[in-house]
């Protein structure tokens, strides 16, 4: 057996799954420890199953914690950067498009040396070991403890960041280090960028990730954890606290991944409607389908792989106002809905009033919504109902009629049928899917560089390709009889003759552990 | 005169990539690297054509290679300004302006950025009012200024002149260079007078670029972007010709490297529940947009593919499948659609059978 958490910022959820069965679930409150939030609700799951920690082989934690704390700009430590890269570059120095604020606080430690690679791997210059090691004796001497490093086309060929993170370390004692080519893909600014978020976060990774760990020994639970990332797959618990920026947006992914699973269905339209807003995206083949757009995180521009959604204001908290004709939200009572609801004895109409007033969901006393017109409620749901179709529309990308999967707290919310889709489904456990999600992840693998399609021919590119993509996941720890390539991307590179075409393959598979 | 400030180096930047269609490589590295010039050198000035001393020495500047490979080595500025240099050496004359070969993605804020560093006015106007992917492909060209004699550098500082027959050569030539020299080069091309510059360039292009960003962002307060940018094409003397073409969601996306470029081929289908269907071709730049086999527009009009909420435009590489999407079409300057134009950059130059057609005069 094995149990999925998400750590929201307000509930953590714990989920446990037999094989792919749902055994039980419970919500807790997050706590600023974070440790006995997640105690809490896997106590609480595990008694209501009656189940014994020693059949937990595997525990599956997804957070939007480190994500909050970049937003928040929480105990982010000052950052050293190395970009390996000249004589390229000069003109757009590390950090060149960061919010004042966060470069002042984060970023006082910046330096260019010579480095990097031509687009075919082979090396544009050398590095200056030498240069790189004062670099790091005098972000020593200001105190600096983790590093960013980062080179031109270091995703071609990495071996140049290694050694300067190997100097470093002989500089530095217990430094920690982000290397570029571990978290990003093509473009340096990008990739830069979440290497030094990365970074910034490298107290705070340690401190969440021992505090995972330590909640399972305090529950006796002996079994490892892994955490999952943006795409809906899993990394181990160094790899995290090592890159604890490759959790960023994992919550939406997880939801839509417990959609798929609940829904059984691997091609749908996803609502997830929480207290405030409502998430929609779309699944593609079981996963979300990325955002083409980059993504900026807390005001920096980064280019992780993000799920596509639209969120709206509309949740079970959202307000709703009867002055000129009846309309719903965007504001919301949030997590003071167990006080101001109507239901709950408060005075503000919701839509949780309106759900209890129309039959449709139970919560508080219900007699406190009795007197609610027909009329008013009808409206309401109108109003919710629109809502939600407005933005599925927005987010479909075919004329064809998808089935929209509900999940979240307020799925209640939508009573009726949703024009232009071809089934609302209401799946069971819908109000847990974030952690379902995380229970049911995978493990990946990419590989993300330029062939030459003239040298090899481009059959022979793809396939070598796919073969690494393959070895990757594997490495990451999937079983390689489920491994599968998902997605195949060519870009050619414009401007260039001699077929040279970046490749972007990416290979899933189950986590090679029986659980 | 006026000067292009750092509070106009965003809306610059997105007014570049509308007039990119589709090319030109991403507007963002361009912006920032405006900016830190900006921040460390002062705004340069931006001087009319109709300004320009008859004499003046004008340079064209421009990056040469692939964004992909520019996203990786960003922007030096040293090369570009040493460009310059060697062929001030080579012609014995100094630069009195520095001017965009094309006004479109990083080749716009590349001589504002430039301009800047050397402390030269850089002149409001460009070789097309748009990207094209080649070096020849301008009025300058056209009109009789010749490419060449040209620099090219890397950012090793390594440095050719280029001394070819005619425009044609001169941009096979450099197109070898690049390839060696790292596919992130930069040149300095097209030595000219103020005369030949009033006579040749497309005249108003760069603070236009920062207009038609305004306007998109003034769209966005407002609600309608994309509408407020076409209201505003309407009120431009060259691009006035601009219309809806589509609003649709990408459904199907076809890209191959052909003969050094990515061409390929877009469809979108209607979001109004129709079937209506419209195909764009592109070759690095958009070159026309047909509507359930009718020809809407075509190069070298302008084809140019907007996010259908923000009006961000959106560069041929930036092309996903399902993305949502609307297709503007414009006119261009009318010295871009004589004879002589359309035979260095009408359809025939792009293998597109096709003669072209204005857009006011395509229903």
């Amino acid at each position: 057996m094995r149990i999925g958490v998400d750590v929201g910022g307000t509930n953590t959820d714990a989920v446990l799954m037999d094989g792919m069965q749902v055994l039980g679930w419970a919500k807790a409150s997050t706590t600023a420890d974070v440790s006995s939030g997640i105690r809490a609700a896997i106590t609480s799951v595990l008694n209501k199953s009656s189940i014994d920690t020693a059949g937990i082989r595997l525990v599956m934690i997804g957070t939007t914690h480190f994500t909050n704390a970049f937003v928040e700009r929480k105990r982010l430590l000052p950052v050293g950067v190395i970009r390996l890269s000249l004589p390229a570059g000069r003109g757009v120095p590390p950090l060149a498009d960061w919010p004042h604020d966060l470069r002042e606080r984060i970023g006082g430690h910046v330096y260019e040396l010579p480095g990097g690679y031509q687009y075919d791997g082979r090396v544009n210059a050398p590095i200056d070991e030498q240069a790189i090691a004062e670099a790091a004796r005098a972000m020593r001497a200001g105190g600096i403890t983790t590093v960013a490093i980062s080179g031109v086309f270091s995703h071609v060929d990495a071996a140049q960041e290694i050694r300067a993170a190997e100097i470093v370390a002989q500089e530095i004692p217990d430094v920690s280090l982000s290397l570029s080519h571990r978290i990003g893909r093509l473009g340096l600014l990008e990739r830069e960028n979440a290497a030094v978020m990365n970074a910034s976060l490298a107290d705070l990774s340690r401190t969440v990730v021992q505090s995972f760990g330590d909640a399972l020994d305090a529950l006796g639970i002996a079994a490892p954890f892994f955490i999952s990332q943006n795409d809906g797959t899993l990394m181990n618990a160094d790899t995290v606290r090592r890159y604890p920026v490759l959790t960023f947006a994992s919550g939406p992914t997880n939801s839509m991944r417990g959609a798929a699973y609940l829904s059984g269905l691997k091609n749908a339209i996803v609502a997830d409607i929480g207290g405030t807003t409502t998430d929609i995206g779309m699944l593609v083949n079981g996963f979300p389908r990325e955002s083409s757009v980059t993504v900026d995180i807390g005001g920096v521009r980064t280019n992780f792989r993000m799920p596509d959604v639209l969120s709206i204001g509309l949740g079970g908290g959202s307000i709703v106002r009867n002055d000129a004709g009846v309309s719903v939200g965007p504001d919301s009572v949030g997590y003071r809905l167990i006080t101001d609801a109507l239901v709950f004895g408060g005075d503000t109409l919701t839509t949780s009033d309106i759900a209890v007033a129309a039959g449709h969901a139970e919560m508080g006393d219900p007699s406190r919504v009795a007197h609610l017109p027909a009329e008013l409620v009808e409206r309401a749901m109108e109003a919710i109902n629109a809502k939600v179709e407005e933005a599925a529309d927005r987010m479909r990308t075919s004329a064809e009629s998808l089935p929209l999967i509900l999940v979240g707290g307020g799925a209640v919310l939508v009573s009726r049928d949703i024009a232009g889709v071809s089934r609302v489904i209401r799946p069971d456990h819908a109000s847990v899917a974030n952690a379902i999600g995380a229970a049911i992840a995978q493990v990946s693998g990419e590989v993300d560089r330029v062939f030459s399609y003239e040298v090899s021919g481009r059959d022979a590119a793809i396939a070598t390709a796919k073969q690494e993509a393959v070895a990757d996941a594997l490495a990451a720890g999937a079983s390689s009889d489920s491994v599968e390539i998902v997605d195949i991307e060519e870009v050619p590179l414009a401007y260039v003759p001699g077929g040279a075409v970046r490749l972007r393959v990416r290979a899933v598979g189950d986590l090679a552990v029986a659980a | 005169m006026m000067q292009l400030t750092l509070e106009d180096m965003p809306d610059f930047a997105r007014g570049a990539a509308f007039l990119g269609t589709g090319g030109g490589g991403a507007p963002h590295l361009g912006q920032i690297f405006c900016e830190t010039a900006i921040r460390r050198h002062g705004a340069p000035q931006i001087i009319p054509l109709e300004d320009l001393d008859d004499d003046a020495a004008i340079y064209g500047i421009a990056m040469m290679g692939a964004p992909t490979v520019i996203v990786e080595k960003l922007l030096c500025g040293d090369d570009a300004l040493l460009a310059i240099e060697k062929l001030e050496k080579h012609t014995g004359r100094k630069a009195d302006a520095i001017m965009a070969l094309e006004v479109g993605g990083i080749n716009s804020s590349l001589p504002v950025a430039i301009a800047a560093m050397r402390g030269l006015p850089v002149v409001d106007a460009d070789g097309m009012g748009r990207a094209f992917p080649e070096i020849q492909m301008t009025t300058f060209n056209v009109y009789g200024v010749p490419l060449c004699p040209y620099v090219i550098t890397d950012e090793h500082m390594e440095s050719t002149i280029v001394e070819a027959r005619n425009g044609d050569s001169g941009e096979a030539i450099g197109r070898a260079l690049a390839m060696q020299m790292g596919l992130a080069v930069m040149i300095s091309a097209y030595p000219m007078t103020g005369r030949d510059a009033q006579r040749t360039a497309v005249g108003g292009t760069m603070s236009l670029a920062v207009e038609i960003g305004r306007a998109i962002t003034a769209g966005r307060r407002n609600g309608d972007p994309v509408a407020a940018l076409i209201d505003y094409l309407r009120t431009t003397t060259y691009y006035n010709q601009a219309k809806l073409l589509f609003d649709g969601k990408i459904v199907d996306l076809v890209r191959e490297t052909t003969r050094g470029f990515a061409i390929g081929k877009c469809t979108l289908a209607a979001l109004d529940g129709s079937d209506s269907t419209m195909e764009i071709m592109f070759q690095n730049e958009n070159l026309v947009a047909r509507q359930n086999g009718m020809m809407r527009a075509i190069v070298p009009d302008l084809v140019c593919i907007v996010d259908r909420e923000t009006a961000e435009p959106i560069t041929t590489e930036g092309l996903k499948y399902g993305l949502r999407v609307k297709v503007i079409g414009t006119s261009v300057a009318p010295s871009m659609r004589t004879p002589e134009a359309l035979s260095v950059f009408g359809p025939k130059a792009f293998g597109v059978d096709e003669p072209f057609v204005p857009i006011e005069e395509i229903a």
